[in-house]
């Protein structure tokens, strides 16, 4: 038996298929987890994202911490509220984690993180605190629930109590509030509209359930998975770890260079690979029947397509492919030599197939933003 | 609790096979491999008379989560392929047994079936893989 969510036995009433996830026991899908995509894209799914990691960063110094420790930068933030994607970095511009920092007060940011990555996050994030005087809370008591689509806001302030329906229903894109203990915030991971809420844990199946019997859709990891990649959104562990610096994970405009005096970790290798000739993180869309897949080898194409197998030249391998549901196709990112493209093979079991080098997001907002 | 028809056998790697009057075999996936595998987006089926070893890797199918081979239960030429399914790979969550068959081959005279299970066998495979 893994972890368990304080949704657990609500989703498993619902017909949940449960996988191991990082060591949690989590819903995979309720049924179909194309229908569940679908769900989100056209109208409004939920998604337990409580294994993830809420750490409540305390003290008069730290903003000035995650100035060091992150390579965004929390200057940005000015609005209390307002949230912020970053990496977080080794020395060698390795990317430890990918996470959300929200500007709750100027002495209390929170942060959200893997839940594969909790343990090294945490040790990482306690290490470099300590000098700041900063404090690291880790919220296990607190659940979160992702509501995500174009209906999903709407469908979702009526079960508020009105003081928090008040303060959640003027929110900006990418910030959050907090009101009577609830933490909404309108972020997510599916290239949709919608709302993250972090909530006590007792709280949690009771708005869950209300969400569900409102028409929002029960969705699972699969369908979070299949939702992110179409934002291309990349993923922990696939498009990203501690062997690649951002900038060979697409990831160079969340580093914030500037201004120039700010130090912070990784800082200096990633200015000095700032001037090398690195892979890069593209888009695939492929031209023939089949699935992309982590780890399948691309390969140089001619103009034609063709190229003979003698000559194949390597580029680089998938990082994450899937079947995505709204294209009704194979998508990935994958990791290739620079000036890759426009045209590509990728060796699904042995075999060369055709695929299109495109810039990621494959949909946002219920839109194709791809040419197929 | 996965649907077992009692008319077919099966296989250890959850192939079912019907005999048809013809003396041909049909093949296709079982209830709970389509269940196990979820949403079935691709399909890929072998060419028609193709030579075929019981045991031996001859279809792919693939859901948004995961590519599975599909071995050959006999020996034998592939006689028809399920074309369908390259438009309807849904078929096989659907109606398994029926609509989404992959394969018909034609057993070599020799071919042993013996190590096919009954469908109370197969059940209790199930049972014991838990």
């Amino acid at each position: 038996m893994g972890l368990r969510t304080p949704l657990y036995d609500t989703q498993l009433s619902q017909g949940a298929k449960i996988i191991d996830f990082g060591g949690w026991d989590m819903p995979l899908s309720f049924g179909s987890q194309i229908d569940e995509h679908h769900a989100v894209r056209r109208d409004a799914g939920i998604f337990d994202v409580s294994h993830m990691c809420i750490a409540d960063l305390k003290g008069a110094r730290t903003r000035e911490f995650l100035r060091f420790l992150l390579a965004n930068d929390v200057a940005k933030l000015t609005v209390p509220g307002r949230a912020l994607y970053s990496c977080m970095l080794l020395p060698s511009g390795g990317v430890i984690d990918d996470l959300i920092v929200y500007f709750m007060t100027e002495s209390w940011f929170r942060l959200v993180v893997n839940a594969g990555t909790r343990r090294k996050d945490l040790a990482w994030i306690g290490e470099h605190a300590a000098p700041f005087g900063v404090e690291v809370l880790e919220r296990t008591d607190l659940a979160m629930l992702a509501v995500q689509g174009p209906n999903a806001i709407a469908k979702t302030l009526p079960l508020m109590a009105p003081a928090r329906r008040g303060a959640a229903q003027g929110l900006a894109r990418f910030s959050g509030a907090e009101f009577e203990s609830w933490f909404v915030a309108r972020t997510g991971y599916t290239g949709e509209d919608g709302f993250e809420i972090m909530l006590p844990a007792a709280q949690a199946a009771a708005i869950w359930q209300a969400l569900v019997a409102h028409g929002v859709t029960p969705a699972g990891l699969g369908a979070r998975d299949t939702l992110r990649l179409e934002a291309g959104m990349n993923l922990y562990g696939n498009d990203m770890d501690e062997s690649r610096h951002p900038l060979e994970s697409g990831l160079a405009w969340t580093v914030a260079f500037e201004p120039a005096t700010r130090e912070f970790i990784g800082r200096s290798a990633l200015t000095r690979a700032r001037g090398t000739v690195h892979p890069a993180l593209v888009g695939l869309l492929l031209e023939e029947r089949g699935v992309l897949r982590k780890s399948q080898q691309v390969s140089a194409a001619t103009d034609a397509g063709a190229v003979a197998p003698h000559a194949s030249i390597p580029l680089g391998e998938v990082t994450s492919g899937t079947f995505s549901p709204t294209l009704n196709r194979a998508i990935a990112l994958a990791r290739l030599a620079p000036g890759a493209g426009p045209r590509v093979l990728v060796d699904i079991r042995g075999r060369p197939h055709a695929a299109r080098v495109v810039k990621p997001p494959f949909v946002r907002n219920g839109k194709i933003l791809v040419p197929i | 609790m996965s649907n077992i028809p009692g008319d077919l056998h099966y296989t250890r790697s959850h192939e079912w096979v019907r005999r048809l009057p013809s003396g041909q075999v049909e093949v296709g996936i079982t209830d709970h491999a389509q269940e196990a595998l979820g949403d079935l987006v691709f399909v890929e089926v072998p060419q028609v008379k193709r030579r075929v070893t019981a045991g031996e890797a001859c279809a792919v199918v693939e859901s948004v989560k995961a590519a599975s081979d599909v071995y050959s239960p006999v020996t034998g030429q592939v006689a028809a392929s399920n074309d369908e399914l390259a438009r309807r790979p849904e078929l096989l969550n659907s109606d398994p047994y029926r609509a989404g068959w992959l394969m018909r081959v034609e057993p070599d005279a020799s071919s042993a079936a013996a190590a096919l299970l009954t469908a109370v066998e197969y059940g209790q495979f199930l049972e014991q893989a838990g």
